[in-house]
């Protein structure tokens, strides 16, 4: 028996409801990395120092529509000291690491932008390490949903 | 009951009123990855497109009639064609390709048709969709889509209008569903991370339904293309457009 | 086909802070990935980065699979003089990408 043509509207959320959910069912499951992994490859970079908060900025959306491609820039605006070495981690993808930037004596604004994987909701962290030692760190809580209709 | 027949006749005129782009539909960061040439990821397609314009199979290349991909100018915003069928712009590369160039068709998810139909596609850029269905042959064809795109199918018995009519510019999922507008094709979309053709991402919604999709080259497909390219008349052609 | 697209000014001042973009086509593959027959993708991904002007070294990145497909970089370089902006790449299978662009400064 064919479906009436005009639908009650709880009908077509339930439909969209099922369609977002099926849509949800076919991500994998991925192992993730951990915040502790995370510490550990942070203590890894400082030789066990604890960066302090501030110097550096990490520049990414709070709100993710889709994790396939985020914007991101990361970099130091002062330049003294000057900064030589940032790093970018992910507490919540799959690996921890995401990029290590090396500043070499003929760059311009010690900073980068690129786009980055998000796997899912979760917290990214830039350390970044100028040249008088000291290591700085910024970091972003972002939550990620997934695009309406995956492949 | 006139209210409605009325509202559905301004709806199969193509009402520009409430006509909205995917780029409406998207989030500021997509939008800024389309606007900017230089980040746009479609842009590498382009750059292959120019590279092939130029490549002579069997001593031509599309530059030997068409001379630069600058002459190209408000060719893709014209498709697709009727011409005894809809004839969709991978469609036209391929007859030019088989039957002036005396070379083997390009697979239409190939990067190197992507490329050629980004090229062209980025030459109307900027330019209304202006699809012509004035025929009477021509006419029967869009009704033949428009009823397939009123069609529920598949596992979950949807069609394309529940969605991208009645219920675009709500949420599913994290983001807004768009009124479904091929004028960005081919687009560079984010689920891929790469860039397909309409033909692909109609491919994707009728499995996303549960339905068996329509098969390349089927009339069914011609038809929906071609209705799809009409409903979307004086939307802004953006090829290469970014979409989630 | 390895398409890359650059964009540097081509002129500036000296001491001027020059602005680069530049995309990759890559698929980056993230080796987490499996394909229709339910295969894991192997892990294929540009890992490392150099940028040098007139040889001296502007950047230097080591990527993981964590940067997205057909990466875009941006960052800048300092300009005394006119001279030569290049950049390489390798990726996990050994193919190796590069770019340069000329540079006057007046």
């Amino acid at each position: 028996m064919r479906a009436p043509l005009l639908l009650p509207p709880e009908a077509l959320g339930r439909r969209a409801f099922i369609l977002a959910g099926t849509a949800l069912f076919a991500v994998p499951h991925l192992a993730r990395a951990t915040p502790a992994e995370v510490a550990a490859a942070i203590k890894d970079v400082t030789a066990g120092a604890e960066p302090k908060p501030g110097r550096v900025k990490l520049d990414i959306p709070v709100m993710v529509e889709n994790g396939n491609a985020v914007g991101l820039t990361v970099g130091v605006e002062q330049a003294e000291p000057r900064c030589t070495d940032l790093y970018v981690f992910a507490e919540g993808n799959p690996l921890p690491r995401v990029l290590h930037a090396q500043f070499g004596p003929a760059a311009g604004r010690t900073q980068l932008a690129t786009r980055m994987r998000l796997a899912t909701s979760q917290t990214v962290i830039a350390v970044a390490r100028l040249e008088d030692g000291s290591f700085w760190t910024d970091s972003v809580d972002l939550i990620v949903t997934l695009a309406a209709c995956l492949e | 009951m006139r209210l409605v027949l009325l509202l559905a006749a301004a709806l199969l005129l193509g009402g520009a009123a409430d006509k909205r782009s995917g780029y409406d539909d998207a989030t500021q960061a997509v939008r800024a990855m389309q606007d900017d040439d230089s980040a746009n990821p479609g842009m590498l397609w382009v750059e292959q497109g120019r590279t092939l314009w130029n490549q002579a199979v069997a001593g031509k290349s599309c530059a030997t009639c068409h001379g630069v991909p600058e002459a190209m100018l408000g060719v893709a915003a014209r498709y697709p064609r009727f011409a005894g069928r809809p004839i969709t712009l991978p469609e036209q590369v391929n007859q030019c390709r088989t039957e002036r160039q005396g070379a083997p068709a390009l697979k239409e998810e190939g990067d190197e048709m992507l490329a050629l139909t980004a090229l062209i596609g980025l030459q109307s850029r900027g330019l209304p969709v202006a699809v012509d269905a004035s025929s009477p042959a021509a006419q029967a064809a869009l009704e033949q889509g428009h009823a397939i795109f009123d069609r529920r199918i598949g596992q979950l018995d949807l069609s394309c209008a529940q969605c991208h009519d009645r219920l675009a510019g709500q949420r599913l999922g994290g983001s807004r569903i768009p009124q479904g507008h091929p004028n960005g094709y081919p687009e560079y979309r984010l689920e891929w991370q790469g860039m397909g053709s309409l033909n692909r991402r109609l491919r994707g919604c009728m499995t996303g339904v549960r339905a068996e999709p329509f098969p390349p080259g089927s009339p069914e497909l011609g038809a929906l293309e071609f209705d799809l390219g009409w409903r979307a008349n004086g939307l802004q052609v953006e090829t290469p457009a970014v979409r989630p | 086909m390895a398409r890359v697209l650059l964009n540097v000014p081509k002129t500036a001042k000296p001491g001027e802070t020059v602005e680069v973009k530049l995309l990759i086509s890559h698929p980056m593959e993230s080796g987490q990935r499996k394909d229709e027959s339910g295969q894991m993708v192997p892990r294929n991904i540009i890992h490392a980065f150099r940028c040098t002007y007139n040889g001296a070294e502007v950047l230097r990145l080591e990527l993981h699979p964590a940067i997205a497909a057909n990466p875009y970089l941006a960052f800048s370089f300092r300009a005394e003089k006119s001279g030569t902006v290049e950049m390489n790449w390798v990726d996990d299978e050994g193919v190796a990408g590069s770019a340069s662009a000329a540079l006057a400064v007046e």
